[in-house]
């Protein structure tokens, strides 16, 4: 293959380039559309009534008041709904999550949709919906953690293992100078994009064209099809920005399929956006957890066994299960390790895949008992992470492709100033008399590499374009893969067309995992690289070409000319060689997958280290996170402003994990009683006054050929865990269950 | 949001008798009346648009020194006023500490005063609530109730005021200007707010039409302006209802203090108004002991409703913080975080 | 009941004749003139999303009955670039990277015009953030938003002073 710019950072190379956002002059001016913005011809709005019960089945819709409602066009319910092709309860991949769609009267979980109210405005279908006061014959709620016996699910997360281990947990910890024991909570935590899942839906015959946000529009789209019974050819979706997803938006949700099937009813185009307080329960949530972690060390200080259990909850009608133990398969040295799962069914929608699924809520928990451990142990967190750092992943055996973390934790550690902290709890004070605290956590989540598809163009005029079916949910993609876009062409960024967001063009698989730069990136990459190399075979083999000979890997392609490797004044622009040829275009397309040899061989992560700096009000206990130092390392950095962004993000949520989240639900009723943006609360601008991420290098050779890893969700993890430290370094109590709230501090 | 005719009024007695019919409420900024009828809540039948009538915008200056507050100035606009802030420093404060910029911009003076519980059950409409419907029972009683009131609550309701600047004006002894068909009437806000007792529906004292012309602070409240604060304790460090707060108030005699006014929101059906706490500073030294003292006055009669026993420790614990504050001074400019713990004590005190 | 309204947006008066009272200002924009850069988060005052300026101040358009606005001027995202030249607070939201999936932008941007009109925070960063937020990113933009708003604050005022 000729050589494009990737892979060698260069001058004249997109890659690398710390850009602004391609999509930043819509995003502020207000002209980005989203979803809900499409207003098509004949619009109708429909409005989701949503169950108050738990568990049961309604009895009664008022379906005459909110039809004689003015403005009001259907009440849509079980009676009328439109006939599903297939049931929404077929499961076919854990990605495919079953829906509620009217099918019957059950209800399953608090704030399930029971009716859809369509009217000639959303004025009218939101009154529509309220009229409708349903009745219910309601049977007692389960929604805690203790209300069902626990089992073993089959599978958590996206298909792992439910336990795994390595050597002998008792042993280990029988042969432990010292031990703890330690149970931390997390609780249930929703999405809460701040764009709530929104369709508009219209029907053409059995074609049927979708403004919906998308992190998945190849899976939405089987999805659809299947429930309707069209060809997938017949469904055009369009996703160009998502208001955030954070993993809610992988497939279609029910309240979305639900705006198609309000648009068959009505016979026109339908708008459905789910309500704030509707996001709690039909989108996925994050499960509740309870992880207990025994751990032991010898007198030194080295993990002689590390046990991490996790009960969590799903649905009683679907299968998801929260992966927390899977941090601890990777993350620390120690002879004895095993990561186990349970699991209790609860009357809850179905909890799914958000912002580090797993390793968010795992992290947590696993950071704050190492520091227990280290504190226990008399020893300094960083120092005691250092001493237990894995060299091998420890329960597979396998080296890592790479891993920075030495030069993470060193460089964070220097930028925090952590060798002046002072061990012990409680010893620390500003100016003002608040505490301050002091913790760290370790960051680290796998490198996955999905499977996408891209198509390249270059054209007789020398432009070029990059058509593929990503999603920007605000990771940048729109960027960032324009740019490795670029370099694969050999193209300045100007000179490429590039196409995304919209399930007409090649599939780009999920954006998820922290994997969608990698994975449509090295698509992109691949088929660049094929238009190129047919490029470079005309011009090769034409005598007129002052290429002529040169061979297929002698020459390179940069800033839209072929040139001589072995003398780089000798080349020739691509239009001249395409027009000498007669070509209109060079089209190829490529796809990317995972290597499973690469993968045989090699653990693949990415890693970090977060400091936090905590204060506290001694006597009043409120908490604020007055810094945070992260520092990231994740193989090649396509573009470091966006790349710092999501970073920032991620410790955001960290923050957010540690203080913030938590859906408060009565257990009387299984209703969410903060259900809201006022009272389910999230960090505010004024919560977070310093962040710093700091980029350490890191060169991956294996993980993909663009050496890329995820950074989408790293952020997330260690931050939980930095701030419980911290919080225990500020006031000597440790709090086990998440949030952290003041009232616990009181002491 | 169920439909109303929407009434504009304009004068005063226009808006009392299109808002004298039943099923009728006022409507100014809207901020909390709109988030109540989306959510369902409420739902008058006629809004009277009162926030085109003449001269209810004004802050007028009293010949007593004091300042009348017309019912529709925006919290914004009182809170950014220079001479109002100088004066009345505390109220300034728990102004700016209340809800988001967007929303201070709006909501107005009487609506701050009139706004409802952010208790979860009066904001579910599936869960029963004495307040929405007399009668149906209260389902917080025994549920998440976290955030729930410690004083003068009942049986009936157990649900607080939101409002953070009602705390220091019932502290200062604010007054309530009202009219109505009978005419023009005052209250003292420390009576315009019911306690629950078994009429938890019945919020304030306003008869059926009234409306809220002004709130009138007198020229005698100017005097705590030196050593006013307003403290917050609240699970965001912005954008947040109190979980508990205070407004002390203290007129200092060489090394004494002369006269104390306390008053506590997010514990009861009302800001609360803490009368004992104040008596037994008077004379005290300003110091922790005094403090503690008048802490403990005030919470004496506080009981849990629920899951809430660490808000009575930690209004105390607020209490004495508060009044350190008052003692230290009030801040020659407004805190970044205004009544937030993590204010920075920088900056000379206001008149030292 | 039909509510005659006059309403400049952006600049060009609008007659409208309003078919429902229930109309808040935000639907207005969205639903009925299509001007759907202001942006629905939560409906309820509690995100920001919505956030546009009414005669001169920030609110919240979700909770501002339209009908109560009648000879108001709106200013929305839409309506705060000169042609092809972004507003200060644009420029420094792009170059800050002060947003990620860009939804909760044109309230930031919209409140931060706000923010500097009122003049009240200064170059106070921690005032900026209090003074931010009524303005939830879930993306968490915080950083670059603060220093979007520092950046055009002080570009507005080099350009005033000149």
């Amino acid at each position: 293959m000729p050589e494009t710019a990737v892979t060698r950072i260069r001058h004249g190379s997109s890659i690398g380039q710390p850009l602004t956002r391609r999509d930043g002059l819509l995003k502020v001016t207000g002209a980005a559309t989203y979803a809900a913005d499409n207003h098509p011809e004949g619009l109708l709005h429909a409005v989701m009534a949503v169950s108050a019960i738990a568990r049961g089945r309604v009895t009664h819709l008022d379906v005459a008041a909110a039809e004689a409602h003015p403005g009001v066009v259907a009440v849509m319910r079980p009676e009328n709904a439109p006939k599903l092709a297939q049931h929404p309860d077929k499961k076919d991949n854990p990605f495919a999550f079953r829906l509620d769609l009217l099918q019957d009267a059950n209800v399953r979980y608090a704030n399930q949709p029971i009716a859809v109210v369509i009217a000639e405005t959303v004025e009218a279908a939101t009154e529509g919906a309220r009229l409708l006061a349903p009745r219910y014959e309601a049977e007692a709620a389960r929604t805690a953690l203790d209300t069902d016996t626990p089992f073993v699910p089959p599978a958590v997360g996206a298909g792992e293992e439910p336990s795994a281990s390595t050597g002998d947990v008792e042993a280990g910890l029988t042969a432990a100078a010292r031990r703890i024991e330690v149970a931390y909570e997390t609780p249930s935590q929703y999405h809460n994009a701040m764009e709530p899942h929104a369709i508009v839906a219209a029907w053409d015959g059995d074609r049927l064209t979708l403004d919906t946000p998308s992190q998945a529009l190849a899976m939405a789209q089987g999805r659809i099809a299947g429930l309707f019974d069209i060809d997938p050819k017949n469904i055009l979706i369009r996703s160009p920005f998502l208001g955030g997803g954070f993993g809610s938006k992988a497939g279609a949700a029910g309240p979305q399929v639900l705006g198609i099937m309000a648009a068959k009813l009505a016979g026109r185009p339908v708008k459905l956006v789910t309500r704030r307080e509707q996001m709690f329960g039909p989108v996925g949530h994050r499960a509740q957890t309870r992880q207990t972690l025994r751990m032991g060390t010898d007198g030194e200080g080295r993990l002689t066994a590390l046990e991490h259990r996790t009960l969590t909850a799903s649905s009683t009608y679907d299968d998801f299960f929260e992966p927390s133990g899977g941090v601890s398969h990777t993350l620390y040295a120690s002879p004895n390790i095993s990561a186990t799962h349970e699991a209790v069914r609860l009357d809850i929608g179905t909890p799914m895949f958000m912002r580090a699924p797993g390793e968010a809520s795992g992290s947590a928990a696993l950071e704050s008992a190492v520091d227990e451990m280290a504190e226990a142990c008399g020893m300094d967190p960083l120092a005691f992470r250092l001493k237990n750092y894995a060299e091998i992943e420890p329960i597979s055996g396998k080296p890592f492709s790479s891993k920075a973390l030495r030069e993470c934790y060193a460089q964070g550690a220097e930028r925090f100033g952590w060798g002046s902290r002072n061990p012990a709890p409680r010893s620390m004070r500003d100016e003002a008399g608040l505490l301050v605290g002091w913790g760290m956590g370790t960051a680290t989540f796998p490198a996955l590499m999905m499977q996408a598809e891209a198509r390249a163009i270059l054209r007789a005029d020398g432009r070029g374009a990059m058509l593929i079916g990503a999603h920007d949910m605000g990771q940048g993609a729109w960027t960032a893969l324009a740019q490795i876009a670029a370099d694969s062409l050999g193209l300045d960024l100007d000179a490429v067309t590039f196409e995304m967001g919209s399930s007409d063009l090649p599939n780009a698989g999920i954006a998820g995992g922290s994997a969608h730069t990698a994975t449509a990136g090295s698509a992109i990459h691949e088929a660049g690289r094929a238009v190129i190399a047919q490029l470079a075979d005309l011009a090769t083999n034409d005598e007129a070409s002052p290429l002529f000979g040169a061979g297929n890997a002698g020459v390179i392609a940069r800033d839209g000319s072929l040139l001589r490797r072995d003398d780089e004044s000798r080349g020739e622009r691509f239009s001249e060689i395409l027009g000498r040829a007669g070509r209109a275009e060079i089209v190829a397309t490529a796809k990317s997958a995972s290597d499973p040899a690469a993968r045989d061989h090699y653990a693949m992560h990415a890693h970090g280290a977060v400091f936090a700096e905590v204060k506290v009000d001694p006597e009043l206990g409120q908490i604020l996170v007055s810094r945070l130092v992260g520092a990231f390392a994740a193989g090649r950095i396509v573009n470091p402003r966006l790349v710092r962004s999501q970073y920032y993000g991620g410790m955001i949520w960290g923050v957010s994990f540690a203080l913030h989240e938590h859906a408060v639900t009565d257990a009387r009723s299984g209703r969410i009683m903060n259900a809201s943006l006022a009272e389910y609360h999230v960090p505010v601008n004024a919560d977070v006054p310093s962040i710093e991420a700091i980029l350490v290098e890191e060169d991956d050779p294996h993980v993909n050929a663009l050496g890329i890893k995820g950074v989408g969700e790293i952020g997330i993890t260690g931050t939980a865990g930095a701030i419980a430290n911290a919080i225990f370094h500020a006031t000597g109590i440790r709090v086990r269950e998440f949030p952290i709230t003041l009232d616990r501090l009181l002491g | 949001m169920n439909r109303f005719d929407y009434v504009r009024a304009g004068s005063i007695a226009e808006a009392i008798a299109a808002a004298s019919e039943p099923g009728a409420a006022y409507l100014a900024a809207g901020t909390n009346l709109l988030d109540l009828m989306k959510g369902g809540l409420t739902h008058p039948t006629r809004l009277v648009d009162v926030t085109r009538l003449p001269g209810l915008d004004r802050i007028e200056r009293l010949p007593d020194g004091g300042v009348r507050v017309g019912a529709l100035v925006r919290n914004a606009d009182l809170a950014h006023d220079a001479d109002f802030a100088r004066a009345y420093p505390s109220v300034a404060e728990a102004l700016l500490s209340g809800a988001s910029a967007q929303l201070r911009n709006a909501a107005t003076t009487a609506g701050n005063l009139l706004q409802r519980t952010r208790c979860p059950y009066f904001y579910d409409p599936a869960s029963a609530c004495n307040k929405r419907e007399p009668g149906a029972g209260c389902e917080a009683l025994g549920g998440e109730t976290r955030g729930h009131a410690i004083l003068g609550w009942s049986e009936h309701c157990i649900a607080t005021h939101p409002s953070d600047f009602c705390v220091p004006l019932v502290a200062l002894d604010a007054v309530v200007e009202i009219e109505g068909r009978a005419g023009r009437r005052e209250v003292p806000l420390e009576a315009f707010h019911r306690l629950p007792g078994d009429t938890p529906e019945r919020e304030s004292v306003l008869e059926p039409g009234e409306l809220v012309t002004a709130v009138r602070l007198p020229g005698e409240a100017a005097g705590f302006a030196a050593h006013s604060r307003y403290a917050k304790v609240r699970e965001r460090t912005s954008y947040a209802f109190a979980l508990v707060s205070v407004a002390a108030a203290l007129r200092l005699d060489g090394g004494r203090i002369g006269e104390a006014r306390i008053a506590l929101g997010g514990v009861a059906l009302k800001p609360w108004r803490a009368r004992e706490a104040e008596t037994a500073l008077v004379g005290a030294a300003p110091d922790a002991a005094a403090f503690r003292r008048a802490a403990d006055a005030a919470l004496a009669g506080a009981r849990p409703s629920g899951d809430n026993a660490f808000k009575i420790e930690l209004a105390r614990r607020l209490i004495v913080r508060a009044l350190t504050l008052a003692t230290a001074g009030t801040p020659e400019r407004m805190p970044a975080l205004p009544a937030s713990v993590f204010a920075p004590a920088s900056g000379d005190p206001l008149h030292a | 009941m039909t509510i005659p309204l006059s309403l400049t947006i952006n600049g060009t008066r609008r007659e409208i004749a309003l078919d429902d009272p229930r109309v808040t200002l935000l639907d207005l924009l969205r639903e009925r003139l299509h001007l759907t850069g202001s942006k629905k988060g939560c409906d309820r005052g509690q995100c920001g999303a919505c956030t546009v300026l009414v005669d001169g101040r920030r609110i919240n358009a979700c909770l501002q009955l339209a009908a109560s606005l009648d000879g108001a001027e709106v200013l929305t995202i839409e309506g705060l670039a000169e042609g092809d030249a972004l507003h200060p607070v644009q420029a420094a939201f792009v170059e800050h990277d002060g947003f990620q999936c860009g939804f909760c932008t044109p309230g930031q941007i919209m409140s931060a015009v706000g923010l500097i009109r009122e003049a009240q925070a200064g170059d106070d960063p921690e005032r900026i953030r209090e003074a931010m937020s009524g303005n939830l990113c879930r993306c968490g933009a915080y950083l670059g938003i603060t220093e979007a708003v520092r950046d055009a604050q002080s570009r507005m005022n080099q350009g005033n002073a000149a």
